[in-house]
């Protein structure tokens, strides 16, 4: 191994950036540093420390790789956002819901620029509704030219199974409004018109920012002297290169929880787990499966838009170490969902505060050493049974919903709340909580790979189901190594097939998935 | 009575309810019909019993792929163009629209187009419920006949169908949904303000919203919502037998596709492991046996409906939804007597759907 091959990862949460340097599979350093409102000044000060901490001089770090909350929390809160004008395909199919149809009204006074639906589009086969035509193409991006728009997003009735007209309005938008932003829905979404399009609208509306955000990591990991490359981590647990991430920031949307799972998951040495992550005020269980999140089905709602991108499928419930703990009627003992949050240090009882936490009675419960347990009083104390059966039994049920199956599962705790939990979990073969736990989220980030993936309906009748899995494993292949895989290391991580009913010809909607190391660790 | 904008979303709640499990996302439904209902104000209900003896009622029904549905979106244009090709195949207007299927997507359709086109939508459907097939629908069991039906997609086409045979209908019409890309607004079942008294099943537009209602009320005051859906349908006529089958969690969900259809087990088990519930779905929720101490016996099944819903929230889950380790409550409900006729009960009834047992009202059936 050379005396180079370091790494690092950084996770820039809404309250703590985490840093921690990786050596192979070892965790050299670690390091908690609040977030700051500079995104950059945030990470130079964690990048400073971590490197410290682990002795190395910038020219030892061959790769950093940034998870961050960022994109996420300024489209929810309709922060710096571009206004977006639309282009759908479709006509004269899908023209009664247009573009921002079932948007909420702030994020839609924040983004919707002019919008127009023209001939376009496919059927499920590929075959076009209707020819674009070029001159009302044109006539749409002069317009929206005219009005000022520097974003634009481009949808089209299954661009799935063909983004080629996605692509030709593409370049005469391009042609009309040269520096704009563009999206196009097949390069983000899945089969869905308007929760892809809504994908695609958010992307572009968050294009220029993450042009910015982008441009602060390369600057502050310039002014470190970090002359090595780096990466974004996405939602489904792979690297992205940052010329990516500026180009796709939604793809950064579930980053924050697929790196706490990833990171646990490595922590504990396991492929196939459940990783329970328990904060301040929420407890997310995801579920890893062959060393990658297991990914949500269903549509995933960001700010009360309906999308259907890649996101790792996370249960939320109301425990966290802050969660409020009252006593209700009949004497039952309920926990949250309410927390006092970051201020737990200042509020819990036995931090001296006055009220009654999920930590008060993890401490009660001798769970957990902290602060003073004398502090609390002989009725509360008395509450600890009770108390830690109905927060086992959360945490139980919440692990048993993540389930695929009735089997036992590994359980990996992690986060700065798993001392809530206990050692042993009805429903799980093992309970582990590795130490650096705090951190798994950085380290989530350093150990991400790349993915590559495919998403098309296909005709079994005509090519066979063999040779159109074949096909299928070969794009998907070729998807992961144009991301930066090394060849040796793809896999198919997941293959998923979707009859189509009704429909004759053997119609199949084929996913897969292909992913591997990057090129990178390889050499190193 | 009307459905006004605010009521879309409870209406689209009750009538994923009354899917029984299939019928559809409402999803596109809603969103379609919000549109309609902002754009052009609230549609009219009317009561079969308004209706004059010889009114022209016309039932519309989109017809195709659930993939195709979710990036094909039919709209206003589509429904419009069945509806004014069979007034010209007729020579007259029509008075009203009506659903064929009040469970899932279907309940929504016929009530945006009514909206957007301005007549008013009877308060009746074909099924009471939603169910797989075209020709499961009581217009059909109790005599009328499908054609003149007509099939329109995006591009203005429309086809018309003239048969004397109902199933012909159905076998004539899918291979026509390929070529118009797999998805189509249908109009069919042409029928007089007389024949809808008699063939359809009643109330099930005020059904659908009333239990949309009775669920969103107990949510907002907070109280238990199982409670709320039962003290609605024991207040309505023909839907006023509902109780709790069984209060669980999924351990196994077992599916296969066999023709065409999307088939399968669920199987709850109660929290202390001593009992199970065993659900047969083909693409709706068709029939429901209680096991314990090694007996199996039918607590209810198809035309009844039975609903799937989570034990929190009361929100109905869809068959391609369940998952292992939800936390479910399934309801059963009586359907009206017109849906448990000896006639319907060969077109919907347990044989038709393999069932080796005769139909048992839920009611009768005790615990």
């Amino acid at each position: 191994m050379k005396a180079s091959n370091f790494r690092i990862g950084i996770d820039v949460g809404g309250t703590n950036t985490d840093a921690v340097v990786m050596r192979g599979r070892t965790v050299c350093a670690a390091c908690k540093t609040p977030t700051t409102a500079d995104v950059g000044a945030g990470i130079q000060a964690a990048l400073r420390e971590v490197l410290q901490q682990g002795q190395l001089t910038p020219a030892q770090v061959r790769a950093v790789m940034i998870g961050t909350t960022h994109f996420t929390n300024a489209f929810v809160q309709a922060r710096d956002l571009a206004r977006v004008g639309v282009i759908r395909l479709a006509a004269p199919a899908s023209v009664s819901l247009p573009p921002f149809v079932d948007w909420p009204h702030a994020l839609r006074e924040a983004v919707a620029g002019p919008t127009f639906i023209v001939r376009g589009g496919y059927n499920f086969d590929g075959a076009p509704i209707a020819a674009p035509n070029e001159q009302e193409l044109a006539e749409a991006a002069a317009s929206m030219r005219a009005s000022g728009v520097q974003s634009v997003a481009i949808s089209s009735v299954f661009a799935p199974v063909n983004d080629a007209q996605e692509r030709c309005a593409e370049t005469l938008v391009r042609a009309a409004i040269p520096d704009c932003r563009i999206t196009r829905s097949a390069d983000i979404g899945r089969i869905g018109l308007l929760e892809r399009e809504n994908a695609a609208i958010m992307n572009a509306s968050l294009a220029a920012l993450a042009d910015g955000v982008v441009r602060s990591f390369a600057d502050s990991l310039a002014a470190l002297g970090l002359d090595c490359p780096f990466y974004i981590s996405q939602n489904d647990g792979s690297l992205m290169a940052p010329q990516v991430a500026q180009r796709f920031p939604v793809l950064t949307f579930a980053s924050g929880p697929t790196n706490s799972i990833r990171g646990g998951a490595f922590l504990s040495g396991l492929d196939d787990c459940i990783v329970v992550d328990i904060g301040g005020t929420t407890t997310d269980v995801g579920a890893l499966s062959k060393g990658l999140p297991r990914e949500s089905s269903a549509a995933v709602d960001v700010g009360g838009v309906r999308t259907n991108f890649r996101m790792p499928d996370v249960l939320s419930i109301g425990l966290g170490g802050g969660s409020r703990v009252r006593v209700g009627e009949h004497g039952a003992v309920c926990i949250g969902p309410d927390s006092v949050g970051y201020r737990l240090r200042e509020e819990a009882q036995v931090f001296g505060g006055a009220t009654l936490t999920a930590t008060d009675i993890a401490v009660a419960g001798e769970r957990a050493q902290l602060g003073d347990p004398g502090a609390l009083s002989a009725q509360q104390r008395a509450l600890a049974p009770k108390a830690l059966e109905r927060i086992d039994a959360m945490i139980e049920e919440a692990i048993d919903r993540m389930k695929t199956c009735a089997a036992p599962a590994d359980v990996v705790l992690v986060g700065g709340g798993s001392v809530l939990a206990p050692r042993r979990i009805r429903g799980a073969a093992r309970v582990i909580a590795p130490p650096q736990a705090s951190v798994a989220n950085a380290i989530g980030a350093a150990i991400a790979q790349v993915s590559g993936e495919v998403d098309q309906v296909y005709s079994y009748e005509q090519l066979g189901r063999d040779a159109a899995l074949d096909q299928a494993r070969s794009a998907a292949t070729a998807k992961a190594l144009e991301a930066g895989a090394a060849p040796d290391s793809v896999r198919i991580a997941d293959i998923e097939e979707l009859p189509l009913q009704y429909l004759p010809g053997g119609a199949v909607r084929v996913r897969v998935k292909a992913m591997g190391e990057l090129q990178a660790f390889v050499e190193a | 009575m009307q459905i006004a904008l605010e009521d879309a979303r409870d209406f689209a709640r009750g009538a994923a309810f009354l899917g029984t499990g299939g019928g559809g996302d409402p999803y596109i439904g809603r969103l379609l019909l919000e549109q309609a209902l902002r754009r052009s104000g609230p549609a009219q209900v009317i009561a079969a019993d308004s209706l004059e003896d010889d009114a022209l009622v016309i039932p519309i029904a989109g017809m195709g792929a659930p993939t195709v549905i979710v990036e094909k979106i039919l709209g206003f244009a589509e429904g419009e163009l069945a509806l004014r090709t069979i007034e010209q195949r007729l020579g007259r207007k029509a008075s009203a629209i009506m659903s064929a299927e009040i469970g899932g997507l279907n309940a929504l359709y016929p009530v945006a187009i009514a909206a957007h086109l301005g007549l008013p939508v009877v308060d009746a459907d074909g099924m009471g419920r939603a169910f797989p097939e075209l020709q499961m629908v009581s217009f059909n069991i109790y005599g009328q006949r499908a054609a003149p039906a007509v099939m329109t997609d995006e591009h203005g086409d429309a086809v018309l169908i003239e048969s004397l045979d109902n199933h012909r209908v159905e076998k004539l019409a899918r291979p026509v949904v390929v070529p118009m890309g797999g998805l189509c607004m249908m109009a069919l079942y042409p029928m007089s303000g007389a024949a809808v008294r008699e063939c359809a099943v009643h109330t099930t537009l005020s059904l659908a919203l009333g239990v949309g209602r009775a669920l969103a009320a107990a949510r907002d005051d907070q109280r238990d919502p199982f409670e709320a859906l039962f003290e609605f349908l024991r207040g309505t006529k023909h839907y006023r037998h509902c109780k709790l089958l069984f209060d669980g969690k999924i351990v196994d969900l077992r599916r296969e596709t066999r023709d065409g259809w999307a088939s399968g087990q669920a199987i709850i088990e109660d929290p202390t492991g001593a009992e199970r519930l065993i659900i047969d779905l083909r693409n709706e929720y068709l029939r429901a046996r209680r096991a314990s101490g090694g007996q199996q016996y039918t607590v209810a099944i198809a035309p009844d409906l039975i609903a799937i819903l989570d034990r929190e929230t009361a929100e109905p889950i869809t068959t391609e939804n369940l998952k292992y380790g939800q936390r479910v409550k399934v309801v059963g409900v009586s359907a009206p007597s017109i849906m448990r006729s000896a006639r319907a009960l060969e077109v919907w009834g347990p044989r038709a759907f393999g069932f080796d047992e005769p139909f048992q009202c839920l009611e009768a059936v005790s615990g």
